[in-house]
């Protein structure tokens, strides 16, 4: 049971990362003009932060199974 | 060239593969070798989340603000992140519960509210009407479009068709006799379609093929990679300032938290989410690889939506496409017929999926949570006589898949016409996060209650009506536009787009708004009012703590009452037939060790239960329990009962955790007394050897006073000399008899701490100085070489000047007994240090054993085998020299080696007044 604790809380914290990444004010950081990679940095932004978000789904949902 | 036959061709083609692939994955799961067993698969059935709103819709919603659809599946992948808490919880529930669908779980929650259900059933049809409209929408248009190629129009424009052209209308009717031979050629009474799973799986990989295909050739090959598209765009005024497309905290942040808040609510509790993450789940542990292969799903589809949508601004740059069409039109207009037939394909795969799921998933709520329950309570039509039931609930389910494709399509025509297609799909999304605080709450809070979780539904999906159905009604010019302008009756304060004044919100954060504080406020205000019923309480119980109960028998515990096997056997058959009937009594007998048919299988809680679960995975909680009820007698339980019931379970966990702390203690304590035993026993053996040593030692020196004596008595003859030293023998054993009983005394007297200490500050120098002067004839008769090392000056201690010198006496004479015999050396030093002296005598005698080295210390030991060698004394004097170093705070112990001498050393603190 502690196993499953403990995962479910990572999973938790990891929400409430993407909540924070993924709202005001940290979004509006990203809100400017220019480009990354030549995509505008507010996409390049979002599409990075949701892999890396995804990433670490794939870490904790496969640790230890 | 595309003519209508061949799309129509391909189209049925395309329909033909899914049904193929359904039928082979139906063949494969009757013989029992399931297809669908996979994490993979589970994943891929996951992404009918993504419909034709998101393979056409997307693109549309990227063309007019740029990022607004990324929070519909960045929402979904952070509600992800809690499906280890919050789905994990609702699939251990469903499989306990056999809950069929979202209207079924809601109302087994609440005490198999049949009322609930219906609700339930009611709220979630009609709001997902707008969204079926959408998928109509979408495939229609999409054909439309395609079917006048080369050329490039606008379906709303195309003039007004005769019902034989109308497309929707033909969609609809294709998709709902596709849904009915797919979804209810026969009942399961698990309420699995793994056919249908396996065809949505495949229809997921066809739609991001499709996307990605079509991604790519704008990407790529009209553009030059993300960077130009981007550069290109940035170079246009009017496309520039969406680079940057968030402006404003309370407006776009708003919007877009509401939007992520909306659709985690909308992967939860979709029907056909709920149906192919719940009740098509077949394994608790595919969860582990769905929780990221959704959401990559999810990523992968979105990479190429601002490609398209910036790329079809720059293709069409005079607005005259819809930019819900981008991904079809974009292709057409380079003349690439098979990649825009691809992308029809795609789309209609996305729009099907989303059909069948939904529609079989709404079929069963209506079939299950509306209709039955009236017909059961119909006295009039006698269908609890009826043999056979099966077909019945298949023509209720095949005429509800019909009905709801009717009504979308009504939908459609009604007010589809004047919303792009994303903005009609949130009105879907709004509705069904209605039932967010009656599940979460219902799974996590004990206290959420049927009249709350009803008010609840009752209020937000008021709000949703009057906030968003209204006005589209209203827009399509259903309704007076009087309406949304001035508000009901002129009263501007009820106006539906900004109810009670609140203004700058867009439409969707608006009704959320309301909506939720409505609902919530209803939920938890009348939960916390109304006091719950038996039956909510046991459920209620059931639900929240699903993790602590044990198998499917944990709902027996609540029933009472009589009930006859036959009877419910028959009422099983009257769902399953015979066969199948038999096949449920079979495994529930064999569970207990019978065999069906057996007179011995008595109908009791157990079997009623699982009867009741069993249908109820057929025809739903509600349905089931007022089947059950026909054919048993059950006396109503109390809500004191139950309490009782669940009380007494927290008690035997309670009193089960006291035992065991007990029974630990229990451990602690006998291993305590153990341990005390074996003390004990060693004392004893000691106190016998004690004994028989003393004895030893007083008969030793008495046996001698009286031979001796006895020679002066009988021999009067005896010369004076000789006289002399037997009176001087008689002397010394006299003197020792003295010792020995001194000691003991000494020994009786520290113990029972009624001795008496003369504390003095003392020069411990002086103390060795003085024994080795008493002692000086000992060692010259022995011949021993005593080495003193004194120093100078040396700190005072304060103790008992005789103690003292008792303590040396005592080390001393050790050590001459038990030097070497021939070169006897014994060597003492006194040191100072942290506030300690120390002494040390040495002897080079045979040594201790390092196993005796604490025993020695014991009372009454004697060093050696007290059997064979002649003891050398009380076994009395080290204990009692350490007791008194102890008194006054001091330490003793010896090192040694067996053959090479001992030395005992002992410390003593500085006197603190020194």
């Amino acid at each position: 049971m502690n196993r499953f604790e403990g995962k479910g809380q990572r999973f938790v914290a990891l929400c409430m990362l993407g909540v924070l990444l993924f709202n005001y004010p940290l979004l509006a950081l990203f809100n400017v003009s220019g480009v990354l990679f030549g995509v505008p940095v507010l996409y390049a932004y979002v599409f990075i932060a949701w892999a890396a978000l995804i990433a670490l789904m794939v870490l904790i949902a496969e640790s230890g199974s | 060239m595309l003519h209508e036959t061949i799309i129509i061709f391909t189209s049925f083609a395309y329909l033909g593969i899914l049904f193929g692939i359904a039928y082979y994955a139906d063949q494969r799961a009757d013989a029992g070798r399931s297809v669908i067993a996979s994490p993979y698969i589970y994943s891929l059935s996951l992404a009918v989340y993504a419909t034709a709103w998101t393979f056409y819709g997307s693109v549309g919603r990227a063309a007019s603000d740029g990022v607004g659809f990324l929070p519909i599946y960045i929402g979904p992948t952070l509600m992800i992140a809690l499906w280890w808490v919050v789905l994990r919880k609702i699939l251990r529930i469903s499989k306990q519960n056999r809950i069929t669908s979202l209207a079924d779980f809601i109302a087994s929650r609440y005490g198999k509210s049949a009322l609930l259900a219906g609700l339930v059933t009611v709220i979630a049809v009609i709001g997902i009407l707008p969204y079926i409209s959408l998928q109509l929408k979408a495939v229609s248009n999409s054909f439309t479009i395609l079917t006048h190629y080369p050329d490039i129009v606008t379906p709303a424009n195309v003039a007004a068709q005769s019902i034989r052209q109308d497309n929707a209308l033909w969609v609809a009717l294709i998709l709902a006799a596709f849904t009915i031979v797919f979804g209810t050629r026969h009942l399961d009474a698990a309420e699995h379609h793994q056919g249908m799973v396996a065809a949505i799986a495949f229809e997921s990989l066809v739609k991001l093929l499709a996307f990605l295909a079509v991604g790519a050739f704008v990407t790529f090959g009209i553009y030059n990679g993300f960077g130009d598209v981007f550069a290109r765009a940035a170079a246009v005024p009017k496309l520039r300032e969406m680079l940057t497309p968030l402006d404003g905290v309370a407006g776009d942040y708003a919007t877009w938290a509401w939007l992520t808040i909306l659709s985690m609510m909308a992967i939860m509790f979709l029907p056909r989410q709920f149906q192919v993450a719940v009740i098509e789940n077949l394994d608790e542990k595919h969860l582990n690889k769905a929780i990221w292969l959704f959401p990559v799903y999810m990523l992968a589809i979105n990479v190429f939506v601002l490609p398209i949508a910036f790329g079809g601004l720059l293709r069409f740059p005079d607005g005259n496409v819809d930019a819900d069409t981008f991904v079809l039109t974009l292709p057409m207009a380079e003349k690439q017929e098979l990649l825009a037939l691809l992308v029809f394909i795609g789309g209609l795969s996305a729009a099907t999926g989303m059909v069948i799921v939904e529609t079989i998933a709404l079929s069963t709520m209506v079939c299950n949570d509306l209709v039955m329950p009236v017909l059961l309570r119909l006295r009039r039509l006698r269908l609890n006589e009826r043999r056979d039931l099966t077909g019945l609930l298949l023509g209720i389910r095949r005429g509800a898949i019909l009905l709801i494709l009717l009504l979308g399509y009504l939908y459609f025509r009604l007010a589809g016409e004047a919303y792009a297609l994303v903005s009609i799909g949130l009105i879907s999304f709004a509705a069904v996060a209605q039932f967010a605080p009656a599940v979460l709450g219902g799974i996590f809070w004990k206290g959420g209650t049927r009249t709350g979780a009803l008010w609840g539904l009752l209020a937000g999906f008021g709000v949703w009506l009057y906030t968003l159905l209204l006005p589209a009604l209203a827009r399509s010019g259903w309704l007076p536009t009087s309406m949304l302008e001035q508000g009901p009756f002129g009263i501007a304060l009820l106006k539906p787009l900004q109810l009670f004044g609140l203004a700058g919100l867009d439409q969707i954060s608006h009704a959320m708004i309301w909506s939720m504080i409505a609902n919530v406020g209803a939920y938890v205000g009348v939960s916390l009012c109304v006091s719950p019923s038996a039956e909510e309480h046991r459920q209620a119980s059931l639900f929240v703590d699903v993790f602590r109960q044990s198998g499917e028998g944990a709902g027996a515990r609540f029933w009472r009452g009589t009930a006859s096997a036959p009877d419910l056997y028959n009422l099983l058959a009257r769902f399953f037939g015979t066969s199948g009937a038999a096949g449920a009594f079979a495994d529930y007998a064999r569970g207990k060790g019978l065999t069906w048919p057996d007179p011995q299988l008595v109908a009791d809680a157990d079997l009623v239960h699982y009867v009741e679960v069993q249908l109820a995975g057929a025809i739903g909680a509600a349905s089931a329990r007022v089947m059950v009820g026909s054919v048993v007698k059950e006396e109503a339980l109390t809500i004191d009962e139950v309490r009782e019931i669940l009380d007494e379970a927290s008690q035997a966990v309670v009193y089960s955790h006291r035992l065991e702390q007990k029974s630990r203690e229990l451990e602690a304590t006998s291993a305590e007394l153990r341990a005390a035993n074996a003390r004990l026993t060693e004392l004893d053996r000691l106190k016998d050897d004690f004994v028989s040593t003393v004895t030893h030692e007083l008969r030793t020196p008495l046996t001698s006073i009286r031979a001796f004596t006895e020679i002066l008595l009988d021999a009067p003859e005896v010369e004076i000399e000789q006289r002399k030293k037997f009176l001087g023998i008689i002397g010394k054993e006299a003197e020792r008899l003295t010792r020995l009983i001194n000691q003991v005394l000494d020994l009786a007297k520290i113990e029972s701490g009624k001795a008496d200490w003369m504390e003095t500050r003392v020069d411990i120098k002086e103390v060795i100085r003085d024994t080795l002067a008493a002692m000086d004839q000992l060692f010259r008769e022995k011949r021993i070489e005593v080495d003193a090392r004194l120093p100078e000056r040396v700190s005072t201690v304060v103790v008992d000047l005789d103690r003292m010198i008792q303590v040396m006496l005592n080390l001393l004479s050790n050590a001459v007994k038990f030097c070497d015999s021939v070169n006897g050396k014994i060597e003492i030093v006194l040191a100072e240090s942290d506030g300690h002296v120390r002494v040390d005598v040495t002897d080079n005698g045979r040594g201790i054993d390092p196993r005796d080295h604490e025993a020695v210390f014991n009372k009454f030991h004697q060093v050696g085998d007290t059997l064979t060698d002649k003891p050398h004394g009380s076994g009395l004097g080290l204990y009692i020299s350490r007791q008194i170093v102890e008194h006054f705070g001091g330490k003793m112990w010896v090192e040694s080696r067996r053959g090479s001498g001992a030395r005992f050393s002992f410390t003593l603190p500085i006197g603190a007044g020194a």
